[in-house]
């Protein structure tokens, strides 16, 4: 009997795809070239065919790419109903049916969840309304970020120095505009790197003219009298003055819409199991619903099973394949989603690349260069073995810690490796910030047990 | 043309930039730079650049039904029956 609906559903079944972007595509993609020949319907918030978001942050800010022409390549024809323009707002997981904002429904007979992340916005509402405050995820948003800086601002505002907001400031300073950031934090990238290597982000943009404030947070936005943005307070009670304010403060996973649906989803992502299947609110795995990119978060044998959230473009490319794969196949011929957690970024014209989970990571070796030539690898290690590595201008040796990663090698690392100094030879600690407190958050969310989880305390109760 | 660079592959051997600097560039010693939308008079250019790439990290589409076959005369032949009917 099972056998006999998959191959039904893979000859005239209905799936449908909400999410409309890298990881939507993709898994489009793969299901016709796995030989799905059914009805295929994507579904997408954004009025735009799926684009490439990553060259909104660099080459567009640099005007080096035009905002409205990411648009990605097609890998083959997918020969799909596009819903695009209209967010899906309701899941009914009996009827299999999903509710759009125009009031139409779409049925189903398979669902793969795709609906990504979104920046998240500046709380204060009347402040994050001022004409000059801006987000950066979407073309819409680079377009007019990029319109501002053209237009020579005095001075542009970073509000959080992540990767997004890091590369912002990297674009303002290449094009001759002044930019303060501001970061929780005691550096930038301290969440996705530890404080060593965010000290060697925040020397890169001092040496750049960035002018970086740490250890402070913005208090509130001050609008001038016909509702343009003129100046950011701080929590040091400094005042700068700038006319665009970007706000870069990680972002928020689209599961709204999900709400009441029964599905196990919320703010931390949609959790699903090593195959992609979604979970509902009780923990049982759905057999009709699966999960993509980053709105997914699934269990990983390399990191303790711990269940990731990995925004990165690499994850959300191979765990669409993956979920496609596993929609339209007999259950034997399942694959799970064992990626290795990858990402890149550019600032200040430094390739920074990692893979493997850093964040994971107690302790930081650098076992190739130096941090002060800006030109290393560094090895995270965790519980006596490699967990992940970051380069800086050193990409072409990452795949051999990659590798390392996979066979859980020793660590601290013992072999010698090509160009280690003196500074690589004994381990330090990798000064992660204390992952209770709230932060612009790093790119990877590590939320199933781990003894460094101090999110949840458990209070006995009292007689 | 479409085009996208997977940058966990790339490796920065730059040879991208060289065939087709229009498309491509090198920002700093290993970055790569580039316009996801190549202009029309760039096809074969990015042919070479895609064809090129040592870890081949490099996807574009529309290119497939007319650059390969000029290009490559022995890959013409075999691998561009499919792909053809996929240009955009």
């Amino acid at each position: 009997m099972v056998a006999d609906y998959v191959d039904w559903l893979r000859r005239e079944g209905r799936i449908v795809i909400v999410g409309a972007s890298l990881a939507g595509l993709r898994a489009a993609e793969t299901l016709r070239a796995e030989g799905f020949a059914g009805e295929l319907t994507l579904i997408g918030d954004e009025p735009y065919e799926p684009y490439d978001r990553p060259p909104l942050s660099k080459s567009v800010l640099l005007g080096k790419a035009s905002p409205h022409r990411t648009e990605l390549p097609h890998r083959r024809e997918i020969d799909a109903k596009w819903r695009l323009g209209v967010p899906a707002t309701g899941l009914d997981l009996s009827a299999k049916r999903v509710r759009l904002a125009d009031g139409d429904e779409v049925e189903y007979d398979r669902l793969l969840i795709a609906t990504g992340v979104r920046a998240r916005p500046w709380p204060k509402e009347e402040e994050a309304r001022l004409d000059g405050v801006c987000l950066l995820r979407t073309r819409d948003d680079a377009a007019d970020l990029y319109q501002r800086l053209k237009a020579g601002p005095r001075r542009v505002f970073v509000i959080g120095a992540g990767f997004a907001g890091s590369e912002v400031a990297s674009a303002c300073r290449e094009t001759g505009i002044p930019v303060t950031v501001a970061e929780r934090a005691g550096a930038p990238l301290v969440g996705a790197l530890g404080g060593v290597i965010g000290a060697v982000a925040a020397d890169l943009q001092t040496e750049n003219g960035v002018d970086l404030r740490t250890g402070v947070t913005v208090t509130s936005l001050e609008g001038d009298s016909v509702g343009r943005v003129r100046a950011v307070h701080l929590s040091d009670e400094s005042v700068v003055e700038a006319d665009v304010v970007v706000v870069s403060l990680g972002s928020v996973r689209n599961t709204d819409w999900l709400a009441g649906s029964g599905l196990g989803a919320g703010p931390r992502g949609i959790a699903c199991d090593a195959g992609c299947r979604a979970f509902d609110f009780r923990g049982i795995v759905t057999d009709d619903v699966f999960v993509a990119g980053d709105v997914a978060r699934s269990p990983h044998a390399l990191f303790g099973y711990q269940f990731l959230s990995l925004e990165h473009w690499g994850n959300a490319v191979a765990q669409a394949e993956t979920a496609a794969h596993n929609m339209i196949c007999h259950g034997a011929d399942r694959r799970p989603h064992l990626w290795m957690p990858a990402f890149w970024s550019s600032m200040f014209g430094v390739n920074i690349k990692s893979v493997g989970v850093p964040s994971m990571g107690d302790q930081l070796m650098i076992t190739q260069g130096s941090l002060a030539e800006r030109r290393f690898v560094g090895v995270y290690g965790h519980q006596g073995r490699v967990i992940a590595a970051v380069t800086f201008d050193n990409t072409r040796w990452l795949e051999f810690y990659a590798r390392q990663i996979e066979r859980g090698a020793p660590f601290p690392v013992e072999y010698p490796t090509v160009d280690r100094r003196p500074e690589g030879r004994q381990p330090v600690a990798a000064d992660f910030p204390d992952p209770s407190l709230p932060t612009h958050g790093p790119t990877v969310t590590l939320s199933g047990y781990s003894p460094a989880d101090q999110q949840l305390v458990f209070h006995p109760a009292r007689h | 043309m479409r085009l996208v660079v997977d940058l966990n592959k790339c490796q920065g051997y730059a040879q991208c930039a060289f065939l087709a600097p229009d498309v491509f560039a090198m920002h700093g010693d290993e970055a790569l730079i580039y316009n996801p939308h190549a202009p029309e008079e760039q096809r074969e250019r990015l042919a070479r650049a895609v064809a090129a790439c040592p870890v081949q990290a490099i996807t574009a589409d529309g290119l497939d039904d007319r650059g390969d076959k000029r290009d490559t005369g022995n890959a013409g032949a075999t691998g561009d029956v499919q792909e053809a009917s996929d240009g955009r």
